[in-house]
């Protein structure tokens, strides 16, 4: 290596620092926070690694039933949006796709550009008016906002560079065209919706506007129940540190293992709800 | 096929209708569930905004009709104007920071180096992580006696600050943690720009001794501005309704000093339940955003235009 390749490593490496240090730190002090007595928490100069580890944080958060409950509400509002979202979504993004409909592509533009609050004034009076507003549907209807314009247009991008060889050879083999989209195009299909899969659950699960207006006390879910948390407890930072960490905890793991596939739908949609 | 149809319109139908006949059942059938979803819960709620902008609606009591008057109302609400400023400098900001330090990133995650893919998943988590669970711990950060920042300030010599706690100080606080979040976004689209890029005008720089400033001012940095363009605009757009990261953190306080449109609207919507008022204000503000996106492509056309007459 020459003395100017040299320099060259050193310079990268140390952008590559200075790069992701924001992150790794935030999330390292994050975790110190949420491992920490509150003795430790209020020290100054503040307190990196403490001497006695506060596990007793993270037992006291998942040991309050509530949480379980926020818990389960996630995941079933999680669950029912992506669920739905790629029931109707995946056919949807096919025939766009293959329509070659892209005007109608404007519709979910217009989803994009729309703050989230104005389809919550709507639909509010609306589901007070069906009285849902008690249960857990009105969440999981929009959430639908959210997740159906993501899966749409990552399919249409994803069935648009599928071959049509295969898929006209089984036409004139005389198969419909709902047998072609099952057994052809969906089988090819499968990169494309397990993209559409992690980032409708991703921005599902971390979305908040639309609990903290719908949401009763029984139907949080965990960052409106976070976020309930704050106002009550000002000054105990270690649960919620811990809380805050295990609402995320889940996401974060999905972003560091799926990595390839949330990059890829993230370069090809550039899309987020909300 | 087209030439066909072109040079003989009287053929051309008899011509599309076997076609037609081969293929009988269309895509639509594929596309309905998802534009009954569509209809439902977008075009209806917004059909219903404008109707109910259009009325004095609070929860509680009756509607009346009142024609244009919410939006007139707007004109003379001071608290409106002051949100409508204080979300023009957050966005300016929301989208300036992310774009240059975006693209900065963009071009170290170009090169090759151990760990790349791992680091980059590092690199992008704080734009995934839930944004409430990441804006209280920046509020904890933010604390004027006993959060982190004041502490690694104090390290480099600069006197302690009140951050989200001080009028003049909180929105760029909120920056601050806008643009940790969503740098990264911006640093996956520019980073595709750069993938696209062909390697030949490198090779011919690094023959005439262009340093790497020189190679990036004049050869990167045209070649990736359509993506920073996109990147540019998906930031304004995500910035102007910034919501959760501001809620979260201030509420729009101290006072009002954080107070944007989206904020506002909450506020008029949710916590003084006047909806007819908050539809109008809602109607303003989709508007208010289709508006920048066409200036932000006039003045992208603009730049075109004096970028090929300057080269002319």
């Amino acid at each position: 290596m020459t003395p100017r390749q040299i320099i060259g490593k050193i310079g990268l490496w140390l952008s590559v620092c200075v790069i992701v240090s924001p992150a790794i730190l935030f999330f390292l002090w994050m975790l110190s926070l949420s491992l920490k007595f509150e003795i430790d928490n209020a020290a100054y100069p503040p307190v990196f690694f403490p001497e006695h580890i506060a596990w007793k944080n993270y037992a006291d958060v998942l040991a309050s039933n509530r949480f379980l409950t926020y818990f389960i509400n996630s995941l079933i509002v999680t669950g029912g949006a992506t669920a739905l979202a790629l029931i109707v979504g995946v056919p949807a993004g096919y025939g766009i796709a293959r329509m070659a409909a892209h005007k109608s592509a404007i519709v979910i533009l217009i989803a994009r550009i729309t703050p989230g609050l104005s389809y919550l004034i709507p639909l509010f009076l609306l589901f007070q008016w069906l009285g849902l507003l008690g249960t857990l549907v009105p969440q999981i209807i929009i959430h639908l906002v959210v997740t159906v314009p993501i899966v749409i247009w990552i399919m249409i991008g994803y069935f648009e560079t599928t071959p049509m060889e295969l898929e006209e050879a089984a036409l004139i083999d005389g198969a419909t065209r709902w047998q072609v989209f099952r057994h052809v195009a969906l089988p090819i299909a499968k990169p494309g919706i397990a993209v559409a899969f992690i980032l409708a659950v991703i921005f599902s699960w971390n979305n908040f506007v639309f609990g903290i207006v719908l949401a009763g006390r029984e139907t949080r879910t965990l960052p409106v129940a976070v976020y309930n948390m704050i106002s009550f407890d000002q000054l105990s930072w270690g649960p919620l540190a811990a809380a805050a960490l295990i609402v995320t905890l889940p996401v974060l793991l999905l972003t560091v293992f799926a990595q390839r596939q949330i990059v890829a739908g993230l370069t090809a949609g550039a899309v987020k709800g909300g | 096929m087209s030439a066909l149809t072109q040079s003989t319109p009287g053929a051309a139908q008899s011509d599309a209708a076997p076609e037609k006949e081969l293929r009988p059942p269309s895509y639509w059938p594929f596309v309905v569930p998802a534009l009954v979803v569509v209809l439902a819960i977008i075009i209806f709620p917004w059909v219903f905004t404008i109707w109910m902008s259009l009325n004095e609606w609070k929860v509680g009591s009756s509607t009346t009709f009142v024609g244009f008057s919410n939006y007139l109302r707007l004109t003379s609400d001071p608290r409106f104007i002051e949100a409508i400023g204080h979300t023009l400098v957050y966005t300016v900001l929301s989208v300036l920071l992310p774009l240059v330090f975006g693209t900065f990133a963009a071009v170290v995650f170009h090169q090759k180096f151990a760990g790349r893919g791992f680091l980059r998943g590092i690199f992008i988590m704080p734009m995934m992580a839930t944004p409430v669970a990441i804006a209280l711990v920046w509020t904890m950060m933010f604390h004027p006696q006993l959060g982190v920042l004041n502490y690694l300030l104090s390290l480099v010599g600069i006197p302690p600050q009140l951050w989200v706690f001080h009028p003049a100080t909180v929105i760029p606080s909120l920056v601050l943690v806008e643009t940790w979040q969503w740098t990264p976004l911006v640093m996956l689209i520019v980073l595709g720009g750069l993938a696209a890029i062909p390697t030949e005008p490198y090779e011919s720089a690094q023959i005439d001794g262009a340093n790497l400033w020189q190679v990036f001012r004049f050869i990167t940095l045209p070649l990736i501005m359509p993506f920073l363009f996109i990147a540019g605009m998906i930031r304004m757009i995500d910035a102007v309704k910034s919501f959760d990261i501001i809620f979260a953190i201030t509420q729009g306080g101290p006072g009002s000093a954080s107070e944007t449109i989206n904020i506002y609207l909450y506020s008029v919507a949710f916590t003084y339940y006047d909806l007819g008022y908050g539809s109008a204000i809602a109607v303003v503000f989709f508007l208010l955003i289709v508006l920048l996106a066409a200036v932000m492509l006039y003045a992208r056309q603009r730049m075109v235009w004096t970028e090929i007459a300057s080269d002319a």
